[in-house]
């Protein structure tokens, strides 16, 4: 029986073999806020490779984890490092750590409504607003008025990053209304004087950034690519591709390194988020990194 | 068909027709299949749905993250049946499993226990019934709270809000569609030409063909923008936007089946109501709305259940915020939006994903008694009208 299977297996390995020779399929899923860019990435990619093809889908970083434990994509894209049990559920369907790749740097913009007065807030005021301390912009300096929060649906990386390094791991407040995305955060926002909401720095039309001060005495600082690049700009992360190690070869390994090549790194800044620095570029080189 | 003998039922209930026409016989035994197995469907989804759920009802799954971790270096020291039971692999799994990997995933045992919170809740398993239901008082928290938030450092899982939210959103709806679909419903087959009813009816049961995406983003865009200058709210998008748009969803199914109730009703009532000298809408109003109730009311009971049901609309116009507050102009979380936004990306088989499927078993549970009532209600009222008790 065993046999029987191991020979199965070989043929069906064979016959992959044969097609793939002809087309080489990659499938990317995982987080919204990487969508964009990897899209624009197969787009390119596969202008310049006609013999691959590169399908990209999002989800949500928790969304691309859970395809690559089941084996439902070749890339998952995420927006937060994985997680100890995620990597455990990985080890049990495929024997192995996912491999990660990091490639691209992000700056979490906090944006209001372009009405609002208020320029600035600390990492503090910010906790307090999204646990649902502070309730009204008075307080910080605004109108007399209620602030309305926006937030993302638990399923998204910019969730789970915001609530871990600005609510240092606490709870959103109950009264904060989930938005599908980014895009619809800021829709939402540009109707509303009283919201308030975050998301990645690539999207920034129709609503305000915040200056964001790491403490009360410090300056405020814009969410720039100079500031994310020199890490002054407190809210910042990663963005990263992961692949399990068995498919990291021929044209999906290509395809990553390709990402991290200069050609990949220029469309990074185009879409609007920020390339990796140089020397870590060289770093994580064409080696693969633990 | 003169010959009398040919009409007689025959032999053991078999017409000799299914000899004659052996073709007609298969096709009608294939039809009545197809109409078995659409039973058979709806059960094999219950129950696969009840499955994944079931570890949640039997009390089976525990969130608790503070979990005994045994050092890398003691993986010698186990016995294998203490090792798997400890990695929690199955017995197959375990016989596949090298060293390598076993240490691997040992070491990420240990960085999940160092993830893992020092908060004093870490213990508690929040997917039994008591945090389901009952407010807590959590680290942070000032008071007792129901509250979801399934991503988390400590899982809560409170449904409470969900349930609200899902019966404060159909609420909405009913109350902004019944009054509308009745009244259209009584026109219709009352007291409106036969021209004007032709055109009329086929327009009002459009309204269905509309896909609830595009009534999802028409109350997202347009409605909740109008409403708010209206009513001056304060969250833009919530309860009431989602339970309009809502309403206008269900309207066609309520109209319809009112409408056939009230058209069922014998013509000889309206007429002997007439001749006695009532007005045309008195003979609608006392006599034909009261003959045709049952029929009206399971109209409404069926528009509950596919209020209740529908997701894109409550998905896209209701906020989404878990707030428990029976105040309609707040921000809501219904429980099919909520498993629409969250099984996604849930861990296959964790808990997080059996807490959104025992949701959607109560869902199941609710539109069917709601169905089934309806269909009792109408089949009752048929037989009455028709003078078959």
């Amino acid at each position: 029986m065993h046999k029987f299977i191991k020979n199965l297996a070989l043929i069906a390995a064979l016959l992959s073999v044969a097609v793939s020779a002809r087309a080489a399929n990659v499938t990317v899923k995982g987080s919204d806020t990487l969508v964009i860019l990897a899209q624009k990435w197969a787009e390119v990619y596969m202008s310049a490779h006609p013999d691959v093809k590169i399908q990209v889908t999002g989800g949500g970083s928790g969304v691309g984890f859970a395809a690559l434990q089941n084996q439902g994509t070749d890339i998952a894209d995420a927006s937060r490092q994985i997680k100890a049990r995620e990597k455990e559920a990985c080890i049990k369907a495929f024997g192995k750590v996912p491999r990660e790749y990091k490639v691209a740097i992000d700056g979490l913009s906090v944006y209001v409504n372009n009405a609002n007065p208020v320029k600035d807030l600390t990492l503090a005021q910010l906790e307090s607003i999204f646990t649902g301390q502070t309730r009204n912009w008075k307080d910080l300096g605004g109108p007399d008025a209620p602030i309305t929060i926006y937030s993302r649906e638990n399923s998204s990386g910019t969730y789970e990053f915001f609530k871990e390094h600005v609510l240092k791991g606490k709870d959103f407040s109950a009264s904060a209304q989930t938005m599908p995305g980014t895009a619809a955060l800021l829709q939402a926002i540009n109707k509303d004087p009283n919201g308030i909401g975050y998301g990645g720095a690539a999207y920034g039309e129709g609503a305000r950034a915040l200056g964001i001060k790491a403490n009360a005495s410090s300056p405020a600082i814009l969410p720039t690519e100079e500031t994310v690049l020199n890490q002054t700009y407190p809210i910042w992360r990663y963005l990263y591709n992961y692949v399990n190690p068995a498919l990291d070869k021929d044209a999906i390994h290509a395809y990553l390194d390709w990402i991290r090549s200069q050609d990949g790194q220029k469309i990074v800044k185009e879409v609007g988020y920020y390339p990796l620095p140089e020397a870590l570029l060289s770093r994580q080189g064409l080696a693969a990194q633990k | 068909m003169t010959d009398k003998s040919k009409r007689s039922i025959g032999w053991m209930g078999l017409q000799r027709g299914h000899q004659a026409r052996p073709l007609e016989w298969l096709v009608e035994k294939g039809i009545l299949l197809v109409s078995f197995s659409a039973i058979a469907m709806v059960f094999l989804i219950f129950i696969f749905v009840a499955r994944e759920s079931l570890p949640i009802f039997l009390g089976q799954m525990n969130s608790a993250s503070v979990q005994k971790v045994i050092p890398v270096a003691d993986m010698d020291k186990l016995t294998p049946a203490q090792l798997q039971d400890y990695l929690g692999l199955t017995p197959k799994q375990f016989a596949d499993m090298d060293d390598d990997t076993k240490k691997t995933l040992m070491e990420v045992k240990v960085d999940a226990a160092a993830e893992a919170s020092k908060d004093k809740d870490a213990a508690i398993n929040t997917t039994s019934w008591r945090y389901l239901l009952k407010p807590y008082q959590w680290t942070g928290y000032d008071k007792p709270v129901y509250i979801w938030q399934p991503v988390s450092e400590i899982q809560k899982y409170n449904i409470i809000s969900l349930v609200i939210g899902s019966l404060k959103t159909t609420l909405v709806a009913l109350l902004f569609s019944i009054p509308l679909a009745l009244g259209a419903a009584i026109y219709v087959s009352q007291l409106t030409s036969p021209r004007k009813r032709e055109f009329l009816k086929p327009a009002i049961e459009l309204l269905a063909g509309i896909p609830s995406v595009v009534l999802g983003f028409f109350a997202l865009i347009v409605m909740a923008t109008v409403l708010q200058n209206i009513f001056g709210y304060q969250s833009r998008l919530n309860a009431f936007v989602a339970g309009i748009a809502l309403g206008l969803a269900i309207i066609p199914v309520v109209f319809s089946i009112a409408e056939d109730a009230l058209t069922s009703v014998p013509r000889s009532y309206t007429q002997a109501a007439l001749a006695l000298g009532s007005s045309k809408w008195q003979a609608a109003w006392k006599i034909v709305l009261p003959a045709a109730i049952p029929g009206v009311f399971a109209a409404f009971i069926l528009g509950f259940g596919r209020a209740i049901g529908e997701t894109m609309i409550v998905l896209m116009a209701s906020g989404n915020a878990s707030i428990v507050s029976w105040n309609i102009f707040d921000s809501t979380r219904t429980m099919t939006a909520t498993i629409a936004a969250e099984l996604a990306e849930t861990v296959f088989g964790g808990q997080h994903y059996r807490i959104l499927f025992m949701l959607g078993v109560l869902l199941f549970v609710v539109t069917f008694v709601s169905n089934m009532v309806a269909e009792l209600v109408i089949n009752r009222l048929k037989h009455k009208l028709e003078g078959k008790r």
